[in-house]
């Protein structure tokens, strides 16, 4: 028994060695240290883990991802940030926690280190940097690193646009060719015209929207109407003078043009939808358009069923007082309680290296830098680059406020009121919406 | 040596060895010895239970949040507790939330005493049905939220052609979780489903409770059935019936995952329990002070209802 014993010891301890020998080998365990990022669990968190491998090859720091889906991401990495977790080293945070993550001290703060490294926030997209960096907006102040540019679009069913019956049908309808909607009146008249209507043996719907009541969705997808019907979360010459902005008549009648197309032209069981049930619709073929974030698009191109030819890709359409689109994504800061913080800082100069986010771009992340934006080239690098360009030219942020989570919320309860559960009239869900954000402006002593 | 000769040794022995001496061996008296064992899990409650809940009620009355543990903490009173008692979102919240206990209790009690009563009568393969019902209970509320999700899809749900079979109207026609009217009863007949196999399990401990020699005296004196359910049955039973009545209420009253999951509280705020309010206000605004006042009123409106109800319980016991 003891010889038994005393072999296994051994061959354990021989497979301790090759294992310890192995890991040797590598760059990361050579440093002896590892980094931890955080972010939601999408497809673009699957390209910065491709991206990553060589930020280790290269300075020997090992990478650890921590990504939660969308629907627990908010409150997952706000408890995190909030009980001053060390998980985290990195974290790519939403835009709106910026105010909050600035003013509770979560987030490093960034200058002195651009400063020294030598990044400039000149070298990327302005959007982005007011977006993901700043706090207080407009300052130069800066908390994170632009790192994933994003905003919401629209996918359509390109080869259903193209069949010659159903092009017939549209112009009979409604006089006109059937083609990309320039305009939200336009896009209304396509949603209807597909909703109930049989391709292939199936029926299909018009579009799907967001509606989703639990975290974000529904703000997500009806400020692309309200901004173009003339929406202002504030007076632009008095700060937090909502009066007017907020419940103007043009944002009461983008309300309820959302609502009409929630209720004419969305698949049934849509009244919780956010951003995998648009996935969802789309590709199995539900709907001839789809609202849905930047991010996807390169994942949807690749669709076997819907993707390539089948797929064709346009910007938020107009409303009668602009053009506008909600924006996404991400800046990357660094956490003021990771004990790693000089290896984070590593990671940020890095990210910020031109090659870096020229590959970047190329795995299926947005780059929101100026280098591979500007580029000649890029226009016609993917079939939804030039469309993500002009977005990224015309979006607007919900509010960054320290005090987000609150005004989301009463935006969230409003609009899902009135839009899903037919409760009172646009008027009064947008003069509800003033009222409530007030209050939490007053809270705050604002 | 006999087992008389063996006690008579033990007692003996006893006598001879002083209570001093005891005392010195084993170094603590019966009370140490008590407090001993009883400290550690004193300890604990105070640590988990009794230190939150008092902090809570401090934090109540004050402006603190969470996320700014640096900001100034302000007394501010009871004005958390006259602005929540105030508020009518919170008490729409308090509606939906008794419609949710009122009827899951209700439907639950009546169909788990069915089960149970059924249960009870010896049939052939009563073990492996009641094993089959007890299924539900044995899920994660997260997985019953998520696949009630999908059979309440109004093009691939099998609750939806179901109805459509039976009913002959259209299985897309209606949105059990979109639709204001119908949501409330969508996350009714998911805990109905999910919990009234419990209900018929406390409601079987009781039935299996009452002696065999009651019916066989009513057999006796010539009680019908129905007579035997309503003299011997239901009363003797009932004690059972309403501890199940309590569980489930005080569940239900608290109930979060399940109608999270379904709903998210929607449509609108249709379906937004109290719950789902306090979980809001607690940890997505950070409003740590007035979510630790709304916390302490649904405490004592629980706690004072389910008092009320002890009470009633043990009158009835007491018969």
């Amino acid at each position: 028994m003891k010889q038994i014993m005393k072999a296994l010891l051994v061959a354990a301890g021989a497979l301790g060695s090759a294992i310890g020998v192995g890991a040797a080998t590598t760059p990361a365990q050579a440093q002896g240290k590892t980094i931890t990022l955080c972010w939601a669990a999408w497809d673009p968190a699957n390209a910065l883990v491709e991206l990553s491998k060589d930020f280790t090859t290269k300075t020997g720091i090992g990478m650890k991802f921590e990504f939660v889906p969308w629907t627990n991401y908010a409150d997952r990495f706000l408890n995190e940030l909030n009980s001053h977790g060390s998980l985290c080293d990195l974290i790519i945070g939403d835009s709106q926690w910026i105010g909050g993550a600035a003013e509770n001290g979560q987030y490093v703060k960034l200058n002195d280190f651009f400063k020294k490294e030598g990044i400039s926030m000149d070298d990327y997209m302005p959007a982005t940097v007011v977006g993901y960096s700043e706090w207080p907006k407009n300052t130069p102040n800066y908390w994170a690193l632009p790192a994933m540019g994003d905003a919401v679009g629209w996918t359509y069913r390109k080869d259903w646009f193209a069949r010659p019956d159903v092009q017939k049908d549209f112009k009979a309808k409604y006089g006109r060719d059937l083609a990309v909607p320039k305009t939200l009146d336009e896009l209304h008249d396509i949603a209807s015209f597909f909703q109930g209507r049989d391709i292939d043996g199936k029926k299909v719907y018009g579009a799907s929207i967001y509606t989703e009541r639990g975290s974000e969705g529904i703000t997500m997808g009806v400020s692309n109407y309200l901004y173009d019907y003339g929406f202002k979360y504030e007076d632009p010459k008095k700060p937090y003078a909502m009066d007017g902005f907020v419940n103007s008549p043009g944002a009461v009648k983008g309300l309820e043009a959302y609502k009409e197309l929630y209720k004419c032209c969305t698949p049934p069981g849509a009244s919780n939808s956010y951003m995998s049930e648009g996935l969802d619709a789309f590709k199995s073929g539900q709907v001839a358009l789809q609202m849905n974030f930047f991010a996807f698009f390169p994942g949807l191109f690749k669709d076997p069923n819907v993707g390539g030819d089948k797929i064709g890709f346009f910007v938020n359409p107009a409303g009668p007082a602009a053009q506008a689109t909600q924006l996404g994504g991400q800046g990357i800061s660094v956490v003021s309680y990771s004990k790693n913080q000089g290896e984070a800082l590593q990671y940020i100069k890095w990210f910020s290296g031109g090659d870096v986010q020229k590959k970047w771009w190329a795995l299926g992340g947005y780059s929101c830098a100026k280098s591979v934006l500007n580029d000649p080239s890029f226009p016609n690098s993917a079939p939804f680059a030039k469309e993500f360009l002009q977005s990224m030219g015309m979006v607007v942020d919900f509010w960054a406020e320290p005090s987000y989570a609150q005004l989301l919320q009463a935006e969230q309860k409003r609009v899902h009121d009135y839009v899903v559960a037919d409760k009172g009239t646009a008027q009064e869900a947008l003069d509800g919406l003033v009222k409530d954000w007030k209050a939490v402006f007053k809270e705050e002593g604002k | 040596m006999n087992d008389l000769s063996t006690s008579s040794q033990i007692t003996y022995r006893a006598v001879l060895v002083e209570p001093g001496v005891v005392r010195r061996i084993r170094g603590l008296s019966d009370k140490s010895l008590a407090w001993l064992f009883i400290t550690p899990t004193i300890v604990l409650l105070l640590a988990i239970n009794i230190f939150p809940l008092v902090w809570t009620i401090y934090l109540s009355f004050t402006n603190y949040r969470a996320n700014r543990p640096n900001a100034p903490t302000l007394w501010l009173g009871t004005d958390w507790y006259q602005s929540i008692l105030t508020d009518p979102d919170i008490w729409a919240a308090m509606q939906v939330t008794a419609h949710f206990v009122i009827w899951t209790v209700v439907i639950e009690t009546v169909l788990g005493f069915g089960l149970a009563f059924l249960i009870d009568k010896k049939f052939r393969g009563h073990g492996v049905w009641t094993t089959i019902i007890l299924l539900p209970m044995m899920l994660s509320p997260a997985v019953v939220g998520n696949f009630w999700t999908f059979l309440y899809q109004p093009q691939i749900g099998l609750f939806n052609y179901l109805v459509a079979f039976v009913t002959g109207r259209s299985a897309s026609s209606f949105q059990m979780l979109g639709d204001v009217t119908l949501s409330p009863w969508a996350i009714v007949i998911v805990d109905a489903w999910m919990w009234t196999p419990y209900v018929m399990l406390i409601c079987l401990a009781g039935l299996r409770s009452i002696p065999d020699y009651i019916y066989e005296a009513a057999e006796v004196d010539r009680a019908s059935n129905w007579r035997q359910f309503w003299s011997i049955t239901l009363p003797m039973a009932l004690p059972f019936i309403m501890l199940a009545v309590l569980f489930r209420g005080i569940e239900n009253f608290k109930m979060f995952d399940m109608v999270n999951l379904l709903t998210g509280g929607g449509p609108g705020s249709t379906t937004e329990v109290a719950s789902i309010t306090l979980k809001r206000a607690a940890f997505e605004s950070w409003r740590t002070g007035y979510s630790s006042a709304f916390a302490i009123i649904l405490f004592v409106t629980v706690f004072g209802l389910a008092n009320i109800y002890v009470k009633a319980l043990n009158r009835v016991k007491s018969r």
